[in-house]
C-alpha cells in the first residue's frame, strides 16, 4: 500500500507538494543539502545524489496566489531591484534576505512571519543552486546574484537561444560538457563520487512521470474537455518540482483516469458549459487566477490550449546525454519565432482551440516581446483570433481585471460570431 | 583652433553622422558597410571581409511605429533601433550582426523589421569550461559563413589574424586615450571623451587609431593640472544623450573613468594571442569579466569598479541606469552592496535615449555635486 491510496489526483497534488517542503526543511534541519533550482532545469543530477529540490518559481507564485507579494516585492525594490524586474525573481531574492536575516539574528522578521501566516511553504535556504536558462537569461542574473549572496556553488546549465531551428549539433555538443561540469561540482559539494547507477533509475522515473504528465494533459484535446487548462496550472507545480520523482507518475496517472472517466461519461470541465475553447499563451496571473478563470468561465471559453504541458514534456532515451541536452534545449520560448509559432500551432490544432489569449507579461520578456509577430503569423496561418492582455505573473499592481474582461469579451463575440458562420455554412 | 580640438572636432562630427561615415568608406573602398548591434560581436570578422563594421546603437528619436512591436517595457535602445528599421534608415547595411545575452536581444534578432539580413548568434554563459571556446567557435564558423555567402567574398584566417593585430592595437590605444583624458580633464570634458570613443563605431579602426594616437601626443604636450571640478567613474550600458553630458559638464564633472558597454567594455579585454583566429575570438569571450552580460559566478563587476575608483582617485560613480535592461538592473543591488563597503558615494540615475527633459537629472546631479 502506498501513501497515496485511496487519495484523489487533488489530494495526492496537495500532498506531495507540502512534501516537497517538508521533506526538505527537514531535510535541512538535519544538515542534509538543499538546492534551489529554475522550473525547468535538469533535476536529475541532484536528485541521484540525494540532493532535496525546491523551486522559487514555484514558491514565488504561491506568494503570488495566496495574495502576500505585495509588501516582499516592496522590499525587493528597497533593495534595488525595479518594479520592471520579474517578479519571481523579486519575490524570492527578497524572500531569501529574510531567510538570512532570520539566520543572522534569530528573530522571524515581520515580513516572513506574514507569509507564515497566509500559509506559504517556508523554503529552507539553499546550499546550491541550479539553473538553466532555457526559460529566460533572467534566471542566469537572478541565480549569480543567489550564489553571490550566500556564497554558494551554482550550476549553470547553459542552452544557447536556438536561433535557426533545429538545435546545432555544437549546442548538444557544449550542453553534454556542461552535465560533465555539473556533476562535478555536485562531487564536489557532496564529496562523494557521482551514483551512475542511480542517475539510470533517475532518469528512468523522470521519463514515466513524463509520460504520466503527458497522458493527464493529453485530455485537453478531447473535444468537450474534462480539463480545465486552470487546473493544468495548478497541477503543473508538481511537474516542476517532482519530475524525477514517483510522486509527480503517481498523481498525473490518477489525473489521467479520473479525467478519462469524466470524458467517457461525456462530461466537460464547465459541467456542460463548454461553448468555445481557446489556447492561453504565457504565464498565468497567479494573484488574479480566480478571476482570470471565472471571466473565461462565463462565456463558456474552456482554456484547453497551452503551451505549458509542453514545457515539461522532456523526453529522452535513458543515458542519452544527448537526447537530454535536445530535451532541455527545446523549450519553445528559447528557440526562433519559425519554431515557436510551429509548436503553438500544433497545440492549437491538437487541442481544438479556436481563440488564442496572449499574456503581455510584463515579468517576462522572452514571453512576451514576439507576440505580436507570433500572432499575426499564426493568425495568417490559421485564421483564428486573438486577443492580448496586459499582466504579471504575481505582482498585483501590473493587471487590471476591467482592461482583461473587455478583451476576453471582445475575442469572445469573434470566435462566437465565427462559429456561427461555421454552423450555417 | 588646436590640434586638439581639429582631431575632436573630426572625431566629434563622424560620431554624430554614421551615414556619411558609411557613404565615405563606400566612396574610397567601393565596400559597404554591416551592422553590429549592442552588445558585443566578433567584429574582426567582418572587418576581415573588407567591409566595415559599424555600430547600431539606436539614438534620440520619437518613437511611434516601433510601438506596434515593441511594448513599453523594452530598452530605449531597442525602441529607437526598431523605429529607424521600421523607417529604412539600416536598409543600406549589406547584413546586420544581432547577437542574444538578453531576452530582449534574443528576440530582437527575430523581429528585424528592416530589409538587411541578419546574423544572429549567441554567446556561451558557462564560460569557465572549455567548451565554453568550442562552442564559441562553432557560433563564429557560422557568421563567417553566413558573411561569406551573403557579402560573396572569401575570408582567410590571415585576414582574421590581420584584423585582431589592428583591432587589439585600437583597444590599446583606447585604453591609453581614457587614461590621458583622467590626467587631463580639464582639456577633455565628458562629451569630448564620448565623442572621440563612439567614432570607433563607426571608422576604420586602423584610421581611429592613428587620429586618437595623435590626439593624445597633442594632449600630452600640456602641463598637468590639479583638477577645480569633482571626477566620477561612470558604469551602465552608455551615457547619452549628449544633453545627459551636458549637465556633468555643467557641475564641473570630469569622467575618469567607464564601465559602460558603449565604451570601455568594447576594448578593455584584448583578443589573445595565438594561431586559429577563431579560437583566439572565442577565449577573449571567455576572459570577458565584470560585465552585466557575460554570467560570472563570482559577480567581480562592484569590485572591479571600486578599484576604477581608486586607480583614479574618483569622487564617486554614477550608474547610468539603462530603464528596461535587465542585466544591468540586476547588477545593481549587488553593486551597491559593494559600494557602500567601500564607503563610495554613488549615484543612479535613469537612461532614456528618447529623454527630451534633463531637469530632474540636472537637480539630482546638482545636490550629489553638493554632497560631495
Amino acid at each position: 500500500m502506498t501513501e497515496t491510496e485511496g487519495m484523489n489526483a487533488k489530494q495526492k497534488l496537495a500532498y506531495y507538494l507540502d512534501k516537497s517542503y517538508a521533506d526538505a526543511n527537514a531535510a535541512h534541519s538535519k544538515g542534509e543539502l538543499v538546492c534551489w533550482s529554475s522550473s525547468i532545469a535538469p533535476a536529475e543530477f541532484c536528485v541521484t545524489m540525494g540532493i532535496h529540490m525546491l523551486y522559487p518559481e514555484n514558491h514565488a507564485a504561491a506568494v503570488g496566489a495566496k495574495h502576500g507579494a505585495i509588501e516582499i516585492l516592496e522590499l525587493a525594490e528597497r533593495k534595488g531591484y525595479t518594479m520592471d524586474n520579474c517578479s519571481y525573481s523579486r519575490i524570492n531574492l527578497a524572500y531569501m534576505d529574510l531567510l538570512v536575516e532570520e539566520k543572522k539574528t534569530g528573530k522571524t522578521p515581520e515580513a516572513l512571519q506574514k507569509l507564515d501566516e497566509l500559509k506559504v511553504p517556508r523554503m529552507p535556504l539553499p546550499d546550491i543552486i541550479i539553473t538553466c536558462n532555457n526559460i529566460c537569461n533572467t534566471l542566469l542574473k537572478w541565480y549569480e546574484n543567489i550564489a553571490v549572496s550566500l556564497n554558494i556553488p551554482y550550476i549553470i546549465i547553459d542552452t544557447p537561444y536556438v536561433h535557426d531551428w533545429p538545435i546545432p549539433q555544437h549546442t548538444i555538443d557544449y550542453m553534454k560538457e556542461q552535465f560533465k561540469y555539473a556533476i562535478k561540482q555536485i562531487e564536489d559539494l557532496t564529496g562523494k563520487p557521482f551514483d551512475y547507477e542511480k542517475f539510470v533509475k533517475v532518469q528512468e522515473q523522470t521519463q514515466r512521470s513524463v509520460a504520466a504528465w503527458d497522458r493527464a494533459m493529453g485530455m485537453a484535446a478531447i473535444v468537450p474537455s474534462p480539463l480545465s487548462g486552470f487546473d493544468m496550472f495548478n497541477f503543473m507545480a508538481l511537474i516542476v518540482c517532482a519530475r524525477s520523482q514517483f510522486a509527480a507518475e503517481d498523481t498525473f496517472n490518477t489525473l489521467a483516469d479520473e479525467l478519462q472517466v469524466k470524458a467517457d461519461a461525456g462530461q466537460d470541465a464547465f459541467k456542460g458549459g463548454e461553448r468555445t475553447r481557446i489556447a492561453w499563451e504565457g504565464i498565468a496571473v497567479w494573484p488574479y487566477l480566480s478571476h482570470t478563470y471565472k471571466a473565461l468561465k462565463n462565456l463558456g471559453m474552456n482554456m484547453v490550449g497551452s503551451t505549458y504541458p509542453g514545457a515539461w514534456s522532456i523526453h529522452y532515451e535513458v543515458g542519452d546525454l544527448g537526447q537530454m541536452a535536445a530535451g532541455y534545449c527545446k523549450m519553445y520560448s528559447n528557440t526562433c519565432l519559425d519554431n515557436k509559432v510551429n509548436v503553438i500551432s500544433d497545440v492549437l490544432i491538437n487541442t481544438n482551440c479556436t481563440g488564442i489569449l496572449y499574456h503581455l507579461n510584463r515579468s517576462c520578456k522572452l514571453m512576451s516581446f514576439l507576440n505580436v509577430e507570433t500572432a499575426e503569423i499564426l493568425k495568417e496561418k490559421t485564421g483564428i483570433p486573438y486577443a492580448s492582455f496586459d499582466g504579471d505573473q504575481t505582482d498585483p499592481r501590473n493587471f487590471s481585471e476591467a482592461q482583461y474582461d473587455t478583451r476576453v469579451e471582445a475575442l469572445s463575440e469573434v470566435m462566437e460570431q465565427m462559429k456561427a458562420e461555421k454552423a450555417k455554412a | 583652433m588646436s590640434k586638439v580640438d581639429t582631431i575632436i572636432a573630426e572625431l566629434e562630427a563622424i560620431s554624430k553622422n554614421p551615414k556619411k561615415a558609411m557613404d565615405d568608406f563606400k566612396a574610397k573602398t567601393g565596400k559597404g558597410a554591416v551592422g553590429v548591434l549592442p552588445v558585443y560581436a566578433p567584429e574582426e570578422i567582418v572587418y576581415a571581409t573588407g567591409y566595415l563594421p559599424i555600430g547600431v546603437w539606436g539614438g534620440k528619436k520619437q518613437i511611434s511605429k516601433a510601438a506596434t512591436y515593441l511594448p513599453a517595457f523594452a530598452c530605449s535602445i531597442m525602441q529607437s533601433i526598431m523605429e529607424m528599421e521600421i523607417d529604412g534608415v539600416y536598409d543600406e547595411l549589406a547584413a546586420v550582426l544581432i547577437s542574444s545575452p538578453c531576452d530582449t536581444l534574443k528576440c530582437f534578432g527575430q523581429k528585424w523589421k528592416g530589409k538587411s539580413p541578419v546574423i544572429q548568434f549567441v554567446h556561451s554563459q558557462n564560460r569557465n569550461i572549455e567548451a565554453s571556446n568550442t562552442f564559441m567557435v562553432e557560433e563564429y564558423k557560422v557568421i563567417r559563413e553566413k558573411l561569406e555567402k551573403i557579402l560573396g567574398v572569401t575570408i582567410t584566417d590571415e585576414a582574421i589574424n590581420n584584423a585582431i593585430e589592428i583591432y587589439n592595437e585600437n583597444r590599446a590605444v583606447m585604453r591609453m586615450f581614457s587614461d590621458v583624458v583622467a590626467m587631463y580633464p580639464q582639456i577633455i570634458d565628458p562629451i569630448k571623451r564620448h565623442a572621440v570613443i563612439k567614432a570607433r563605431q563607426f571608422m576604420d579602426k586602423a584610421e581611429h587609431t592613428k587620429m586618437v594616437r595623435e590626439l593624445i601626443a597633442e594632449i600630452m604636450k600640456e602641463a598637468v593640472v590639479p583638477y577645480k571640478g569633482k571626477k566620477i567613474v561612470l558604469t551602465g550600458i552608455m551615457a547619452e544623450p549628449d544633453e545627459l553630458l551636458d549637465v556633468f559638464k555643467e557641475f564641473d564633472i570630469a569622467v575618469v573613468a567607464d564601465d559602460l558597454a558603449q565604451e570601455t567594455r568594447q576594448f578593455r579585454t584584448d583578443v589573445p594571442a595565438g594561431t586559429d583566429p577563431m579560437e583566439r575570438l572565442a577565449k577573449q569571450w571567455q576572459n570577458m569579466t565584470a560585465c552585466s552580460l557575460a554570467t560570472d559566478r563570482d559577480k567581480p563587476r562592484g569590485q572591479f569598479i571600486v578599484d576604477l575608483v581608486k586607480k583614479h582617485g574618483a569622487d564617486a560613480v554614477i550608474i547610468c541606469m539603462m530603464k528596461f535592461c535587465d542585466p544591468e538592473e540586476y547588477d545593481y543591488p549587488i553593486m551597491l552592496e559593494d559600494f557602500e563597503k567601500a564607503n563610495i558615494k554613488n549615484l543612479k540615475i535613469e537612461i532614456d535615449q528618447q529623454s527630451v527633459s534633463m531637469e530632474q537629472i540636472r537637480t539630482r546631479v546638482q545636490s550629489f555635486v553638493e554632497m560631495m
